[in-house]
């Protein structure tokens, strides 16, 4: 499994490359960011830093064992600027969630970026805005939450995130406010040789409560482009969030994600991933329960074809005793497409009384596509409760004859099988404008 | 007043032939009862003529309605209106029995009209609610993923309001009495009763003379090493209550 071989490259400007990575990024193309907080300089700077120390993951570590990256064209990627030749976003993404509409939008995409935000949610000191607005207005409450969760150093990208990253949202709910209206924001990302950078920032104040959607889109393009991201998430004490991320990024993104939310003392976390789009993902999402009696849902849906290649690498983390995970993903494969999911239940000493569930049912819908799937514990208390599962399976055809014989031709019938295959995770979602934007996604798939 | 003829049916299952020349014609509005011992051909018939890619049919002809069904793949033998309640229903997570039903119907529409749109919600849910109030059934029933978890009784109930709501003209019930109480048998059979009339024909296949309380059939035939030996009335069906197998098999047994 060793390799020694780099990324191929054509750039005449390689020999001319100041970091150490293979990427083109340099010092100067770093943006001004406009703030008067030492705490996020300093971020910014130990990331910069952090960036041209590291090196690309390589398939001989752990976690990317089975994600070769050797294809990306690293020195390809130029920072998205805006483009007046861009797509611009589409209607059907911009659509209300729920009723009415929301109780905030912010759609994003290089060099533009409109907010929106319900008044009576603004007088009551809710933040909902894009990062660099954050950055340069809001400070005292980026410093409360950037860098805590997830450290610049994870990676080469997580680095490289939170270096460059101008896109990104803040979500911030204080004490005791309740957000009824679901917040949507929309990470639009057209073109090809492009790097994109977001970086989100959700922090629920003591007893708060939100609903959250992020989208990350984009059309396909041929050449590759680049997103890395970051997600930090803070639910304090007895605060409930719904957080829904999907992206459907086009089959030329290669996407490289560090996720983790921290749950404090009774709050409650019910996030789900939806994921369709990209070349290629490896994505690292980490629930840390470190309060007592706090629980953390992961919900997740992938459906990969053509030559995908999706890897989540999943932690559910107790810290304390009485904390509660469930985490469901499940996945569809067709074509020659791949997926990973490595899970680990992790239960520190002294987490008493846990309860821990992962599972990751696969439904393999062509001989040539592979799931891998590896689920793991680590218990280091001796009075918890945890159970995992993983399989892969193919559409079992007792159940299409069994619709054929109700008249229901096979194409359909094994329509209907992979949308009830997917739908204990679609029952999860919150409000039903986004439950069907997410079916239709799959029934797309299916087409 | 359409019939189902099946003439000299040969059925073959992993190159051994189970039916050995089945005759047997049903016409709509009757009910018929295909009884028999463990092994004599009664659920291979069943699939078979539901078209189940396993039988393999060598000879013989089976025509609904003038139509050749031998030459139709499973969903296009129900769309021309022939229904199979299984013995052991499949279950399918996910796809609740509405939802399941819906697009049933909507196969068999589009089927008819390539440009159906399907049938309208309200129009759907109307419907749904006629056949569950008309089976005595809990409208909640109809929100259950199809199969999952249901109790033997309920798997049973699901199959009639199926049939209920797809309305065929000719069904089969295979073993439908296997595995029920009284009580759930009863309710199973009410159903059955129901829908009974002069536009559906009724094969009752059955191990058991106790269904047959219930769903009084027209004519009865006995089954036996893959074929119908004997035909007769009610009555038959009392003898073999009385009387068990064991004649059969030594009027028409190989003899030791």
């Amino acid at each position: 499994m060793t390799d020694k071989k780099r990324v191929v490259t054509t750039s005449a400007r390689r020999t001319a490359r100041k970091t150490s990575a293979e990427f083109n990024f340099s010092a100067e193309m770093l943006p001004v960011i406009e703030t008067g907080s030492e705490t996020i300089s300093s971020y910014r700077q130990t990331a910069w830093e952090a960036f041209q120390r590291l090196e690309m993951p390589k398939t001989t570590e752990e976690a990317w064992r089975r994600t070769d990256i050797r294809g990306l064209r690293a020195d390809s990627f130029a920072i998205a600027k805006a483009d007046p030749t861009d797509a611009s976003v589409p209607a059907e993404l911009l659509k209300p969630l729920v009723g009415e509409g929301h109780g905030g939008q912010i759609t994003m995409q290089a060099g533009k970026t409109e907010i929106y935000l319900d008044p009576d949610l603004a007088a009551k000191g809710v933040v909902f805005t894009n990062l660099r607005t954050a950055l340069s207005q809001h400070p005292e409450v980026v410093e409360k939450i950037l860098g805590q969760i997830v450290a610049v150093d994870e990676d080469i990208f997580s680095a490289l995130t939170a270096a460059f990253a101008e896109d990104g949202v803040l979500l911030y709910v204080p004490r005791g406010v309740q957000i009824e209206d679901p917040l949507h924001s929309v990470l639009w990302g057209p073109g090809a040789s492009r790097a994109y950078f977001s970086h989100l920032l959700v922090y629920l104040d003591e007893q708060s409560s939100a609903t959250y959607v992020h989208e990350y889109a984009s059309p396909d393009e041929s050449d590759q482009s680049l997103h890395t991201g970051i997600v930090e998430i803070f639910v304090g004490k007895a605060a409930r969030l719904q957080f829904v991320e999907f992206q459907s990024w086009g089959r030329h993104v290669w996407n490289f994600t560090h996720e983790r939310a921290k749950v404090e003392r009774d709050a409650n976390l019910d996030w789900i991933f939806g994921a369709i789009g990209t070349h290629l993902t490896k994505n690292f999402s980490e629930i840390d329960l470190v309060g007592e009696g706090s629980t953390g849902r992961m919900s997740g849906f992938y459906f990969t074809d053509g030559i995908q290649h999706l890897d989540h690498d999943t932690q559910q983390n107790h810290h304390a005793p009485h904390t509660t995970s469930d985490l469901l993903f499940k996945g569809a494969l067709k074509d020659h497409s791949r997926s990973v999911w490595q899970g680990m239940i992790y239960v520190a000493p002294g987490a008493q009384k846990t309860d821990g569930y992962q599972s990751n049912p696969n439904l393999i819908l062509d001989k040539t596509a592979r799931a891998d799937s590896i689920p793991g514990l680590e218990i280091m208390a001796d009075d918890v409760r945890c159970t995992h599962g993983a399989t892969a399976g193919k559409i079992d055809p007792t159940e299409v004859f069994y619709l054929n014989s109700r008249g229901i031709p096979t194409e359909d019938a094994e329509r209907l099988i992979v949308e009830g295959f997917f739908d204990p995770v679609m029952q999860r979602i919150p409000f039903e404008g986004v439950r069907q934007r997410l079916q239709q996604a799959i029934i797309d798939k299916l087409a | 007043m359409a019939k189902l003829e099946i003439k000299n049916l040969h059925v073959s299952v992993e190159n051994t032939e189970i039916l050995k020349g089945v005759d047997l014609t049903v016409y709509q509005g009757e009910v018929h009862a295909i009884m028999g011992p463990n092994g004599s051909g009664k659920s291979t018939l069943a699939y078979a003529l539901s078209g189940h890619p396993h039988y393999e049919v060598t000879e013989g002809e089976v025509i609904l309605a003038g139509e050749d069904l031998l030459e139709m793949d499973a969903a296009e033998r129900s769309q021309l209106g022939l229904f199979l309640a299984f013995q052991y229903p499949v279950a399918i997570p996910g796809v609740t029995l509405a939802n399941f039903l819906r697009t049933a119907i909507n196969s068999r529409r589009k089927a008819d009209n390539p440009d159906d749109k399907g049938i309208p919600i309200p129009e759907f849910r109307k419907l749904l609610k006629e056949k569950l109030d008309l089976l005595k059934m809990d409208h909640s029933f109809a929100g259950r993923y199809l199969n999952d978890g249901f109790s033997g009784g309920e798997k049973k109930r699901a199959e009639i309001l199926q049939m209920a709501t797809l309305q065929p003209r000719f069904a089969v019930l295979d073993e439908t009495d296997s595995g029920l109480d009284i009580d759930a048998l009863r309710t199973v059979s009410e159903g059955v009763n129901a829908l009974r009339g002069p536009g559906l024909g009724v094969v009752v296949i059955t191990h058991y003379q106790r269904i047959l309380d219930y769903i009084k059939p027209d004519f009865v035939h006995i089954m036996f090493e893959g074929k119908i030996v004997e035909s007769g009335g009610p009555e038959m069906a009392l003898l073999l209550e009385e009387q068990g197998y064991d004649w059969i098999r030594e009027k028409y047994g190989v003899k030791a």
